[in-house]
């Protein structure tokens, strides 16, 4: 019977543990390898330099252009929660259509985040548009 | 069966223990060596020096040999631009910065390798919004191979590459220099875990 129990506990650890893995893998690698070397693993930025993505209003407000910055990044002044940021933001044109879709994703849910979700053919619609 | 399983129990207790006093003792025991070929000259060692430079600081001013007389200071190359590993190499320069923030025998050097666009006026607005000041960090350009050839003196490769991401290839390594214009530690600035035990050498060689 005891065995039985140890089971139980292992299945429920299992579980625990896949429900805190990342919904958005692909998004979360393409992140890491592209974003976070600026953006930081968590989301945080860097003091009033580089803003941040986690609890950021920017992302709500703005949420049609996000796309567009991450190919052709972003050398106007922005405003993220109260604060002004100036430090331009390269662009990434060898991002393919769908690792932007998956990075938005991951941003728009990761870090507290919960900024729904975004779909190709949205974020081709946005890209179209780049001005 | 038991008094077996305790004796592993201990045995591996002892050799844990054994292993962490181990790398205590080698951490401690040693003094920083000094990094970089050497010379024999008439019975003595000549080490590598930090040559002479003369650069222009955020706030206009010159940043020579004497500001750092008497004292340490660590050294990165960056350029405000930069879109690969310089946030995260600051990240942790703010880090170093921080825990020897009250420390007046304590400096940071940081070199922009991109002298043409970063201008005093730029590299002004980079520090002041990561919240730092010249009275403890410098940030600096000036003649174009006068930096490169630093870099080189400081064992970092830094070049000119319209491959790489706007134009620049460069490490993100830290230096530690000593009074003596001698190198003494390295760390890489984009792992904290490095930085963590450069922290300790900069310990380390205030208290030589």
């Amino acid at each position: 019977m005891n065995k039985y129990y140890i089971f139980f506990a292992l299945g429920v650890i299992m579980y625990i543990s896949s429900c805190q893995t990342t919904r958005f893998p692909q998004g979360e690698a393409a992140y890491l390898a592209y974003c976070a070397s600026c953006h930081m693993e968590d989301g945080k930025g860097l003091k009033t330099l580089i803003p941040p993505l986690a609890q950021a209003d920017y992302l709500q407000k703005n949420s049609e252009d996000l796309a567009c910055i991450i190919r052709n990044g972003l050398r106007a002044p922005i405003v993220v929660n109260g604060q002004a940021y100036d430090q331009p933001m390269a662009g990434i044109p060898n991002l393919s259509d769908v690792d932007i879709n998956n990075i938005l994703n991951y941003i728009k849910n990761a870090w507290g985040n919960d900024y729904g979700t975004i779909k190709l053919s949205e974020v081709q619609a946005q890209l179209e548009g780049c001005k | 069966m038991t008094t077996f399983k305790y004796l592993v129990l201990l045995f591996a207790i002892g050799a844990i223990a054994a292993c962490e006093t181990g790398n205590t003792l080698s951490d401690d025991g040693k003094a920083l060596p000094i990094l970089g070929e050497r010379d024999y000259e008439n019975g003595d060692t000549i080490y590598h020096k930090v040559p002479d430079f003369s650069f222009v600081n955020q706030d206009s001013n010159i940043v020579n040999n004497e500001t750092f007389k008497d004292k340490i200071y660590v050294v990165d190359f960056f350029f405000t631009s930069c879109p690969t590993i310089c946030p995260k190499v600051k990240q942790q320069m703010l880090r170093v910065h921080d825990r020897f923030k009250s420390n007046d025998k304590v400096y940071l050097l940081s070199h922009s390798i991109d002298t043409k666009r970063d201008t005093v006026a730029k590299l002004k607005k980079y520090a002041s919004a990561l919240d730092v000041k010249s009275d403890k960090w410098h940030f600096v350009t000036g003649d174009k191979d006068q930096i490169y050839d630093m870099a080189d003196n400081y064992f970092i490769a830094a070049q000119e590459d319209p491959e790489a991401p706007e134009g620049f290839d460069h490490s993100g390594r830290l230096i530690l220099v000593d009074k003596d214009r001698h190198i003494r530690a390295f760390c890489e600035g984009t792992d904290p875990e490095s930085v963590d035990k450069f922290m300790l050498d900069i310990d380390k060689l205030l208290n030589e």
